[in-house]
């Protein structure tokens, strides 16, 4: 259906080729994962399938792009249209019309269907995506699991044999992106359409994949058995990652398959009970942050309605819950980004309230690195961002960059901010705030579009931090990363807390936001990987 | 009502935005203020009825626009004057001796009533063409005009789409980008914070636009016109040709003082060339519409009832009724009867045109 070859992608002024020598055969029907680390070039290979690359994003390709035996050095893009369908990292700034049915119903306009065919398949592919209920919402008032599922709708009603996508998944919470999976499921083995797909949330998709595609450094393997590719992967899913401490072969990629093959590890844990939280760092007293009756409304909707919630300092929170819950509010709130219709907010052992402070003297108690880092970043170079930072936060001249250094596997101090890949972004824009040491520190969904060594390296810096007696407080969707730091999950549903207690608790009781080493092994209570590791050591 | 009522749908676009073409025409032909502000009067109405629920209601922007042009207006007149002269002196204020070559010119001084009312009348003709505009926006997306562009424009309509969608998300953007500045310890405020703005915010919108340029690329948008390179240009040509008559058409229609040769002739010249263009360029337009908008009477109405005070007010103001142009007096001006009658005519797609679509919040 799409085949490569001998396919290389070298974009101007840059050092060594995005793609390198790709020769690759992908079947119809199949549902093909594309598995790398950040910057790895998985995003080129997903865009040559179309033609954007290069027809759109400019470079040089050699070598030979078909699918469905048209060639996409003489085809454009939007000639391929009817045969490929791009879904975008982030579909809602790619929308074209106002209204579900509308952006559905565009591509086939656009193609020249007859309007019976396009009434018709309109209906259906609404109806298949469970849309119905949705159809004449405006495309701004749905979340971002509903918009996501509007995206691949609106693709897929223009029948193309292939569907490309680019992280569906990584800006869902765990219950949207299983809707969307879900979707893309039944596509594939119900209408036979081909799909490619990246994702770095891989304990998302492993499973549902027929073949898996690594990609490292613009090199690209042929098409693997999962189960194969994950034993050879660089980065792989917390449950792949338990199969290879303990030695299951074949490797399972499910939660099912792993259960099975559990049953021997839980009996040689059995007697170690999981580390209690007295084992956890020393909490400080409950007063870093102190909320009361906080009430935001955003528009004519109440987001938050009479929040109360308090703080340990020196801990890790993590704030969960669906899209559109009022996580990010309630961190907005918090650093006086949006104002307070009702309520108070203290911050620190000096009950600061933000709201009343100077932005100057806000920073040196509460930093928010926000849901885009990029917006923190206003020069041309890494190293002016961090000289900017400096002056900022009247800080000693190259303590940015100290702390980047030290939060960062290495960023070159000439690339342009923009250019960074999007761990590396996020690094930066900690280091920036980090400039001003904040007593709290708030982060926004720091984990998209992270590979799992950029997320492992997250984890330890924020670890680091708390450590050294700084309050930490993020809103994620990634429970692996909860599972990891947090001290304690608040579950945030319409506004309010539903739950709220010690990270094990919380994250082993919940459906939804268990990790998978705890659902492989329950009912025993481990969250990581390391656990189980540093329990069988102590064992042995 | 016996009438049964008519299904939701949206109206044709054409059709509203003809109806605020013809009411754009009918106030920019008077400066008698009553009939200026009914014009605004009727296409707040009809927005408040039957404005698109899917997107955001532009007419009240227009209106502040609108509104800061006559307070500009009336404030410089009072600080420069305008050339009226006027016995109703309202206040008088210090007056800046200027040398001898700057004469005509004066800064301060009388202000006359006369002279602030031929101000205020003049933008107010400004904003209510203004509010017929923001009043064909609001009814009909000027997303949904430019599906009857044709293919041949591809480059133009994927500009005009990006740049629709720019303007207000710059806006959004702004705000972001300076919420994120207070996070660095800066207020976002002074000219050298704007500097720094304007860098993160621009990059952003164009980020953006170029992802939503990829988007209808790889959607299709505007491919296989299968027509040689020749006809493709000559359509082109004739198209753009046309767009320009018809905007000088529309000009001269609008600008009064504008030569006689302006105006009707080259409108129908201009919708000519346009009109061929379509046949030329693309005939083979593969497009198609998703319910395709229908034109029935309730788009034939509205039509007319937005031509119905423009053809009035053109005649008015060529016969030189009175009030259509008010006295440079200062007292209240006469009110031409059937000019507000023709306005008055053009609220009735207010109530006889369905109901557009249901859009949940």
């Amino acid at each position: 259906m799409i085949s490569f070859e001998h396919v290389s992608v070298q974009y101007a002024d840059a050092p060594a080729p995005s793609l390198h020598d790709v020769t690759l055969e992908i079947p119809e029907g199949e549902l093909v994962l594309v598995v790398g680390p950040t910057g790895s070039g998985k995003s080129t290979l997903l865009r040559t399938i179309n033609g954007l690359v290069p027809h759109f994003s400019g470079g040089t390709l050699t070598g030979r792009v078909t699918v469905d035996g048209l060639d996409t050095a003489e085809h454009r893009p939007r000639d391929l249209a009817t045969v490929v369908g791009l879904v975008e990292q982030n579909p809602s700034s790619t929308f074209v019309t106002d209204v579900v049915e509308d952006e559905v119903a565009y591509g086939m306009e656009t193609m020249g269907l007859g309007s019976t065919t396009i009434r018709r398949r309109v209906e259906e592919t609404l109806d298949l995506f469970g849309l119905t209920p949705l159809r004449a919402r405006s495309l701004r008032s749905l979340s971002g699991g509903q918009q996501q599922r509007v995206a691949i709708a609106a693709l897929f009603a223009a029948g193309p044999r292939v569907l490309v996508l680019d992280e569906p998944t990584s800006a869902l919470d765990p219950v949207a992106a299983e809707e969307v999976l879900a979707s893309l499921h039944r596509i594939v083995h119900d209408l036979g359409v081909t799909v490619v797909l990246a994702e770095h949330r891989l304990e998302r998709v492993v499973h549902h994949a027929d073949r898996v595609v690594l990609v490292d450094e613009g090199h690209v393997s042929e098409l693997l058995d999962p189960a194969e590719a994950m034993r050879r992967s660089q980065i792989y899913p917390p449950v792949v990652g338990l199969s290879r401490l303990v030695g299951w072969s074949p490797t399972p990629l499910s939660i099912r398959d792993a259960r099975r093959k559990a049953a021997g590890l839980r009996q040689a844990l059995g007697d170690s009970a999981p580390p209690t939280g007295a084992d956890l760092r020393v909490v400080g007293p409950a007063d870093a942050v102190r909320i009361t009756g906080v009430r935001v409304s955003r528009g004519a909707r109440i987001v938050l309605d009479g929040l109360d919630l308090a703080v340990a300092r020196g801990s890790v929170t993590t704030l969960m819950g669906r899209n559109g819950a009022g996580k990010s509010t309630l961190l907005g709130a918090i650093a006086a980004q949006h104002r307070l219709s009702g309520g108070k907010v203290r911050l620190g052992a000096d009950g600061v309230d933000p709201h009343t402070r100077s932005a100057r003297e806000r920073v040196r108690t509460v930093g928010l690195v926000p849901q885009q880092p990029e917006l923190l970043l206003y020069t041309d170079s890494v190293a002016a961002e961090c000289a900017a930072a400096d002056e900022d936060f009247g800080a000693a001249p190259g303590s940015a960059r100290a702390l980047l250094d030290r939060i960062s596997g290495g960023i070159d101090p000439a690339v342009h901010p923009r250019d960074l890949s999007e761990g590396q972004r996020l690094e930066l824009a900690l280091a920036v705030i980090l400039c001003g040491a904040p007593e709290v520190l708030l982060l926004d969904e720091p984990t998209r579009g992270l590979d799992y060594g950029a997320k492992k390296r997250l984890g330890e810096m924020l670890t680091g931090l708390a450590a050294q007696g700084t309050t930490v407080l993020l809103a994620t969707h990634d429970v692996e990363l909860a599972a990891e730091v947090a001290d304690r999950v608040i579950i945030l549903a319409d506004g309010e807390v539903v739950t709220d207690g010690p990270a094990r608790d919380v994250l082993a009781s919940s459906p939804a936001f268990a990790p998978q080493v705890t659902k492989v092994l329950l009912p025993q209570t481990w969250l990581t990987v390391a656990e189980v590791a540093g329990a069988l050591a102590r064992i042995a | 009502m016996t009438r049964p009522r008519l299904k939701a749908r949206l109206q044709h676009p054409a059709a509203w935005w003809l109806w605020g073409l013809g009411l754009a025409t009918a106030a920019s032909r008077t400066t008698n203020p009553v009939l200026l502000l009914l014009v605004i009067g009727v296409c707040v109405l009809v927005v408040s009825e039957r404005h698109d629920p899917a997107t955001v209601n532009p007419l009240p922007a227009f209106l502040v626009i609108g509104a800061v042009i006559v307070a500009f207006r009336v404030v410089m007149t009072a600080l420069l004057g305008n050339g009226i002269v006027g016995d109703t002196v309202v206040l008088t204020l210090p007056s800046v001796p200027l040398p001898d070559w700057a004469a005509g010119v004066r800064i301060g001084g009388t202000v006359t009533l006369e002279s602030l009312l031929y101000a205020a009348y003049d933008a107010l003709r400004l904003a209510a063409v203004l509010a017929c505009l923001g009043a064909a926006n609001a009814l009909a997306s000027p997303r949904r005009l430019l599906r009857y562009l044709p293919a041949t424009l591809y480059d133009v309509g994927t500009a005009v789409v990006v740049g629709l969608t720019f303007a207000p998300q710059l806006l959004t953007d702004a705000r972001d980008v300076r919420a994120a500045r207070t996070l660095r310890g800066r207020d976002g405020r002074g000219m050298r914070e704007m500097a720094r703005l304007a860098v993160p915010v621009l990059e952003t919108a164009f980020e953006r636009s170029l992802g939503l340029a990829a988007s209808m690329e790889s959607r299709g948008y505007g491919r296989a016109v299968r027509s040689t390179t020749t006809s493709r240009r000559a359509a082109t040509g004739l198209a753009l040709a046309g767009l320009v008559g018809v905007l000088a058409g529309l000009y001269g229609l609008l600008d009064s003082s504008a030569g006689g040769v302006l105006g009707l002739p080259v409108l129908v010249l201009g919708a000519l060339l346009a009109g061929a263009s379509l046949l030329v360029g693309a005939s083979r337009d593969p497009r198609s519409g998703h319910r395709r908008d229908q034109w029935t009477w309730t788009e034939t109405v509205t039509v007319v009832a937005g031509a119905v005070p423009a053809a009035v007010l053109v005649v008015g103001s060529v016969q030189g009724w009175e009030g259509i142009v008010p006295s440079q007096q200062a007292e209240l001006p006469a009110v031409p009867l059937l000019a507000v009658l023709a306005v008055v005519v053009s609220a009735v797609p207010a109530w006889i045109t369905p109901r557009p679509r249901e859009v949940a919040p």
